[in-house]
């Protein structure tokens, strides 16, 4: 052990833990005990989370936290740099919004009895969410993304209905495939380089590609990145393997559907730039020819989840299928194989985690003024029944689209900056990037323009922001932030630049 | 029949009782085992009906191949693919693995410092003569602590599933949990009462000496909750409930796992700050040392008990 640590220097392990602690306590609690815990314990991370980011801002260099007595590879480990730290405030502030803006449905949608167990599976999924972006060692991001899993099948079908439970199963299923497929290529590391940490890994793989085609573990190496890659894929939904996707956001309560598009499939997103970076190794992974399956996929997933979108009559499930644009687009930056690309994809990561839980709890305040339909020709006129569900949805529809002031612009903006740097991938980069904004577009402005279309006479009731106080503030915070990341992105765009260079 | 003693006399030996059963003149179980054939399924003649229709109309619109040529396509292209995916993924998994290097080898990459530490400097250094549980519970004590919880989440999922709320159905659920089983069997009882203070006293066994033998918290919480399941099955719920009800289940689940985390966090942040730890190792061999490993043995073996105990309950009867 170096030196004496600072108490900052323990939040990442403290704010774990004390996800953990609610979780288990509140299983012995009633619903509304467990809400308090859950708030107080988010209110408490976005702190400690924030003091880390600063400190190391400050120190500007990365710190490992060893999680015992036995420093790794023999014991567990923590690194934590300006991206994690980062990350998770992001990740903690996004959820208290989630679940803020979704109260009064689950309220609505969840048993009585049952309401604690909903907290115990957020508290829980932000512990795994957290152990994610700060671990250190491939078998501990595996056991977290177990706990992710088991949580995540927990909160669609909470609201149990036929949809949701079939939409559980049917999650469960392929995800459990990625695990399965991830939890496969960390054996094959393990055997050909008998480590579990990743810096260690890094330094035998690196030589193992070093030896070239025809050394011993080349094709094994190859096997291993590709089975994680599509594992990971699997699990964030990337175009081919989405079929759990639109139910699963669909059907479930809002806050469900919010958290799991804007921080489920994120965390998994981020552990695979966790594993390009420190497994794999940027240089191999880009060397090796996976990255151009993910970036055909990625241009894939833009277009035809767009395509599926705009012919979707549910409006939850268009904002659905149109995750599965977004998703591509950030697997579109990891796909070009530069550094440029990945700031954007990060970047994009944000951007996209605001807007689409945003959406979703706009999107609720818009079908409840309409009779609890979701369908678009019940929508007609629900932006003036409900006045500032109708703005944030249509500041989120905006920053989709890319209009500057919102986040969606800048990352469009990195996207093709990055791609303009990749002579190869250039063309089809920015023609997909075209085709994908014009969709975009289509959609959300068809569903703007519908739900500001005047209708006479109409039966459903208008809705003031006095009746749900918590709600309009949660979509006041939502669009601040969005247009916190749009304005102010340089700096963030710089930190995200600085934490990548860290991050290896 | 015997010579020796009366007619009266000889029925009570153990003698007559084994030839009685071994010339099948006449069966124990009759009339001492409450023997009740299952109550036929009834159903109403509109039901079969409505039934049947619902059928027939999901056969004509939905899964019509006749009308729906991209049914029938998207069917035989499901079909082919699936196979080809599992052919494909299993043959390119089995190419990968030729090239693995061989077990046991060892000059393999696995046989490095890591597990030479493990194992030369494992009893010194953790106190356990298990060099595994040394492993799991000291060195990656964090990944152990994050297993627990896989458990504890997956009760909690299978609870949002099966847990039953609805007053009325409740009360129906808790009354008629036997509905398709005699009560009181008297072999099963039989059996129970031998082998579930056996199977307690042995799981209690593996956890306590779980760093000293092969065992630990998970097997040994396994064994209990298995015991758990034995006993309930021959005697109900309400038996059961006298020692082991939701209130007991809740207490005894949070408190080991709160009790593991703090150990876990005491743990690791002296670990960290590079402080004294204050646990001692105590020696090794001896049932009560290895630092944390023991406390931590007995709340897994808890945990893995009480999650056990209620999958079965859940599966059983919707409640605890």
């Amino acid at each position: 052990m170096t030196g004496q640590m600072e108490l900052v220097q323990n939040f990442p392990c403290f704010s774990i833990m004390l996800c953990m602690f609610a979780g288990i306590i509140s299983s012995a609690l009633k619903g509304k005990s467990a809400k308090r815990i859950n708030t107080a314990v988010l209110c408490i991370n976005i702190l400690m989370s924030a003091a880390v980011l600063l400190f190391t801002v400050r120190t500007g260099e990365f710190y490992v936290y060893v999680m015992g007595r036995f420093p790794a590879p023999w014991g567990n480990e923590l690194r934590i740099g300006v991206l994690e730290a980062g990350m998770a405030l992001f990740f903690c502030v996004i959820m208290l919004l989630s679940l803020m803006g979704g109260k009064h449905k689950l309220i609505q949608e969840v048993e009585e009895g049952k309401r604690n167990l909903y907290y115990i599976l957020t508290d829980l999924m932000l512990s795994s969410l957290l152990a994610l972006i700060y671990t250190n060692d491939l078998f501990t991001a595996y056991v977290f993304v177990e706990i992710n899993t088991i949580s995540a099948c927990g909160l669609i079908m909470i609201r149990q209905n036929g949809r949701t439970i079939e939409a559980a199963v049917r999650y469960m299923i392929m995800s459990l495939l990625g695990s399965g497929l991830f939890l496969l290529g960390l054996c094959m590391l393990y055997d050909m380089t008998g480590h579990l940490l990743m810096s260690n890994i890094k330094e035998q793989v690196t030589g193992i590609y070093l030896s070239g085609a025809g050394g011993s573990f080349h094709v094994p190496l190859m096997v291993t990145i590709a089975i994680i890659s599509v594992g990971l894929a699997i699990k964030s939904a990337l175009f081919p393997f989405h079929a759990w996707l639109p139910d699963a956001y669909g059907y479930s309560t809002v806050s469900s559907a919010a958290i799991l598009s804007s921080l489920v499939s994120k965390g998994y997103i981020f552990l695979l730039f966790k594993i390009i970076y420190r497994v794999i190794g940027f240089d191999t992974f880009c060397d090796s020819r996976i990255i151009d399956i993910l970036f055909i996929f990625g241009l894939m997933g833009m277009v035809f989840g767009s395509l599926s979108a705009i012919k979707e009559n549910d409006v939850r499930r268009m904002i659905a299928f149109s995750s599965i644009a977004q998703i591509g687009y950030i697997y579109m930056g990891v796909g070009l194989g530069t550094q440029v690309g990945m700031v954007a994809s990060v970047f994009h990561v944000l951007s996209h985690a605001a807007t689409k839980s945003l959406l979703f709890i706009a999107a609720i305040g818009l079908t409840d003024v309409s009779g609890g339909s979701r369908k678009f020709i019940e929508l007609t006129g629900s932006g003036y029944r409900n006045k500032i569900a109708g703005a944030t949805f249509t500041a989120g529809a905006l920053s989709m689209v890319g209009v500057p002031m919102f986040s969606g612009f800048i990352s469009k903006l990195l996207f093709s900056q990055a791609a303009v740097q990749n002579d190869g991938k250039m063309f089809p980069a920015l023609i997909v990037l075209g085709i994908s904004t014009v969709l975009n577009a289509i959609y959300f402005m068809k569903t703007v323009i519908r739900i500001y279309t005047p209708v006479e006479n109409t039966e459903y009731p208008t809705v003031t922001w006095r009746e749900n106080k918590v709600y309009a503030v949660t979509l006041i915070c939502f669009i601040v932030l969005n247009v916190f990341l749009g304005v102010l992105s340089q700096p963030i765009v710089d930190l995200i630049g600085w934490g990548l260079n860290m991050f290896a | 029949m015997s010579k020796l003693k009366s007619e009266e006399e000889y029925q009570k030996t153990a003698a007559f009782h084994f030839f009685r059963w071994l010339s099948g003149s006449q069966d124990p179980y009759v009339g001492k085992v409450e023997m009740q054939p299952q109550e036929e399924y009834q159903e109403e003649e509109a039901t079969i009906q409505e039934r049947m229709e619902e059928q027939q109309m999901i056969r004509d619109k939905v899964y019509d191949k006749k009308r729906n040529k991209s049914l029938l396509f998207f069917r035989w292209f499901y079909k082919i693919m699936a196979v080809v995916f599992c052919i494909v993924l299993g043959a390119m998994l089995i190419i990968t693995v030729s090239y693995l290097p061989p077990t046991g080898n060892a000059l393999n990459p696995d046989n490095n410092e890591v597990a030479r530490r493990y194992i030369e400097s494992g009893m010194q250094e953790t106190g356990a003569v298990n060099v595994v549980t040394g492993m799991i519970l000291t060195y990656r004590a964090f990944d152990t602590f994050g297993e627990t919880n896989v458990l504890f989440i997956a009760t909690c999922c299978v609870m949002i599933m099966l847990m039953v709320e609805d007053a009325e159905l409740k009360k129906r659920e808790l009354q008629n949990d036997r509905r398709f089983e005699p009560k009181n069997d008297a072999v099963l009882q039989g059996v129970a009462t031998i082998l579930v203070p056996i199977i307690f006293i042995f799981g209690i066994y593996i956890i306590l000496n779980g760093h000293l033998s092969p065992g630990g918290g998970f097997s040994g919480g396994a064994a209990m909750g298995a015991g758990l399941i034995l006993y309930v099955s021959a005697f109900g719920f309400k038996k059961t409930q006298r020692f082991f009800n939701e209130e007991v289940y809740k207490v005894a689940k949070v408190t080991a796992l709160c009790m593991y985390g703090l150990i876990g966090i005491y743990y690791y942040v002296m670990g960290a700050n590079g402080l004294e730890n204050h646990i001692p190792l105590g020696i090794p061999g001896h049932i009560i040392s290895a630092g944390i490993i023991f406390p931590i043995n007995i709340c897994v073996g808890i945990e893995v008990a009480c999650t056990m105990y209620a999958f079965y309950a859940l599966f059983r009867r919707g409640g605890l």
